[in-house]
């Protein structure tokens, strides 16, 4: 078991809620916010950001010639950098703004699929998925004919890399994700790029649960490609990032076509536009990219490593105190070594479906996911229909985890007889 | 916000403990018909076997899912037995009329929805109630409308009754 020993640095959470106007409104009984891995609060950087924008500064990007529009621009692009600097990407061109993960994850199958893959060619995915890095596959699969081999999990929630190998050979491609969002598992995504590379394939993380919460380092993982969301990592909705190295980016098509990510349009063709444009189609979402960029601002201030650190003492509190209390009435999936695994912890509890969980514990105030998490084949591993799941992220604290104890008592009053 | 005795009726919680009709039938002569919320991921299997009388004979649920869905199926199954197909209908859709949100009955905090749901004319085809038609204890699922979110849980026995029938 991995100690704590050498974490020194670690949150201020009273501090950090003042940064988050949600904290700040008066409710009876109050916020116990613990679903940050569907959605994370905002702080009032990210805000008053694109608030400033939109008062300010609006106006198309990449259009007009007057000074509002160059500003627009200018802060547009400067998100984008901080982004790349975030991830550890050599350049600006690597650094794909989106909707969010999933069409980031299905610009990849869409794009690079379509263009490398044929009828036999084999996919590699792990059965922790989320349903974003699935169902693009599946569809993909279902069009060209392509074979999908899945990375299994054990039983203690880790991936299985016993069949690594035997996956790994002939395939052209390995998706998948660097933090479980319904077990919190840290796959070892260095361990099986390596592998993957070494077979041939190329390298798809989906690290939506990753990169708000741990530093991250697109080299240091070994991806090709690289897919997050901003609204887990205190961003705004209708933004998320596609990154992939720049030579593979630059060899594939286009995935939507439309304004901003041509050169030249004519009557019988067009030529696209320059990375990472080629694949912004349309008016990118302008004040959603600068509220990402004031987010990794925030993140930067509180400092990666703090946050990690915060949130693997949270955890492991939490899974201490659950176990104490409740013992084995109560079932956290997933690794049992906080160190090994995110702030994220699907349970299971007394029997009690996780809907009347879910809905009992909102009574005082407590606020966690309940259903499958978008990871259908992980229930069914799992061996359930659906968990109840808390999740921390940098404005929790014990007293959180506390409340979630207290108000799982009133489950057991309710439905254990 | 709605109070969790509201949704959680005694009643509700009495057929969720102790489920009635749960099983299997032999397929032919029963229909059977699966139904999912793919929300929370609930399961429902309905077993129907209607007899040449056009009657309901026999109805057995399996699956697994909430204290709302289970109870609603669990009353549901008491509901229809011996009924004709015909009525099975009328009061599927006197239950769907009991599940569904009038805005006109909603404050702004979702409170206060009226006991006698009413269609508000619109000319959608919001169901309407039959007032011929009792539910009996299924009115205990009333509450439901005030969490809304939930209501996909109480109508989906009937909606997979449906599929079946």
């Amino acid at each position: 078991m991995a100690t704590l020993t050498s974490v020194h640095d670690t949150l201020d959470v009273a501090r950090v809620r003042r940064d988050f106007p949600v904290y700040d409104q008066h409710r009876d009984p109050p916020l116990v916010f613990l679903d940050s891995a569907a959605s994370s609060h905002k702080p009032r950087a990210v805000l008053d950001a694109m608030a400033d924008y939109y008062e300010t500064t609006h106006a198309n990007v990449h259009r007009g010639v007057y000074a509002m529009a160059e500003e627009a621009t200018a802060r547009f692009e400067a998100a984008r950098t901080r982004v790349a600097r975030f991830i550890g990407a050599t350049s600006t061109a690597e650094v794909v703004f989106s909707k969010n993960a999933t069409e980031s994850l299905n610009l990849v199958a869409q794009s690079w699929g379509r263009a490398n893959l044929g009828p036999g060619d084999v996919v590699v995915l792990t059965e922790m998925e989320h349903h974003a890095n699935l169902v693009p596959w599946l569809a993909l699969a279902e069009q060209l004919g392509l074979q999908l081999r899945y990375l299994r999990v054990t039983d203690e929630g880790l991936l299985d890399l016993e069949g690594l190998d035997a996956a790994l050979d002939g395939a052209r491609l390995v998706s998948l994700t660097a933090m479980s969002n319904v077990l919190g598992t840290l796959p070892p995504v260095r361990a099986v790029a390596d592998a993957a590379h070494a077979a041939g394939a190329v390298v798809v993380v989906d690290a939506s649960q990753y990169v708000p919460h741990l530093g991250t380092d697109v080299d240091a993982l070994g991806a090709d490609f690289l897919a997050f969301t901003g609204h887990k990592m205190l961003g705004p909705t209708g933004i998320g990032v596609l990154w992939g190295r720049e030579e593979l980016l630059d060899a594939m098509p286009p995935f939507l076509g439309g304004g901003e990510m041509i050169r030249d349009v004519r009557l019988d063709g067009f030529t696209c536009n320059d990375l990472p444009w080629k694949f912004e189609a349309g008016t990118p979402p302008i004040a959603e990219a600068i509220g990402l960029g004031a987010a990794v601002g925030e993140l930067e201030r509180y400092g990666m490593a703090a946050v990690r650190a915060h949130e693997v003492a949270l955890t492991s509190y939490a899974l201490d105190t659950l176990r104490r209390r409740y013992g084995d009435d109560l079932v956290v999936h997933g690794p049992t070594d906080p160190c090994a695994r995110g702030g994220v912890l699907s349970f299971g509890f007394r029997g009690i479906h996780p809907h009347d969980i879910s809905q009992v514990l909102d009574q005082a105030g407590v606020c966690v996911r309940a259903g499958h998490h978008c990871a259908k084949p992980l229930m069914r591993r799992l061996g359930v229909p659906a968990t109840a799941r808390a999740s921390f992220y940098v404005y929790n604290d014990e007293s959180d985890v506390d409340a979630l104890a207290d108000a799982l008592d009133a489950c057991s009053d309710l439905f254990c007889f | 916000m709605a109070g969790l005795e509201d949704l959680y009726r005694e009643i509700i919680l009495d057929h969720y403990r102790n489920p009635r009709n749960r099983g299997e039938l032999e397929c032919p002569p029963a229909r059977r018909a699966e139904g999912f919320n793919p929300l929370c991921g609930d399961e429902i299997v309905i077993y129907l076997d209607v007899g040449d009388d056009g009657r309901v004979r026999d109805l057995k649920i399996g699956g697994q899912g909430c204290s709302i869905s289970q109870s609603s199926a669990s009353m549901m199954s008491q509901a229809v037995k011996g009924r004709t197909v015909e009525e099975v209908r009328t009061l599927n859709s006197a239950f769907k009329a009991l599940m569904t949100i009038h805005e006109s009955c909603l404050d702004g905090d979702g409170n206060e929805v009226g006991a006698e749901v009413g269609g508000d004319g619109s000319g959608t085809d919001t169901p309407v109630p039959d007032p011929n038609v009792s539910l009996g204890d299924l009115t205990a699922l009333q509450g439901v409308v005030k969490f809304p979110v939930r209501i996909k849980c109480a109508t989906l026995a009937w909606n997979t009754l449906t599929q079946a029938l």
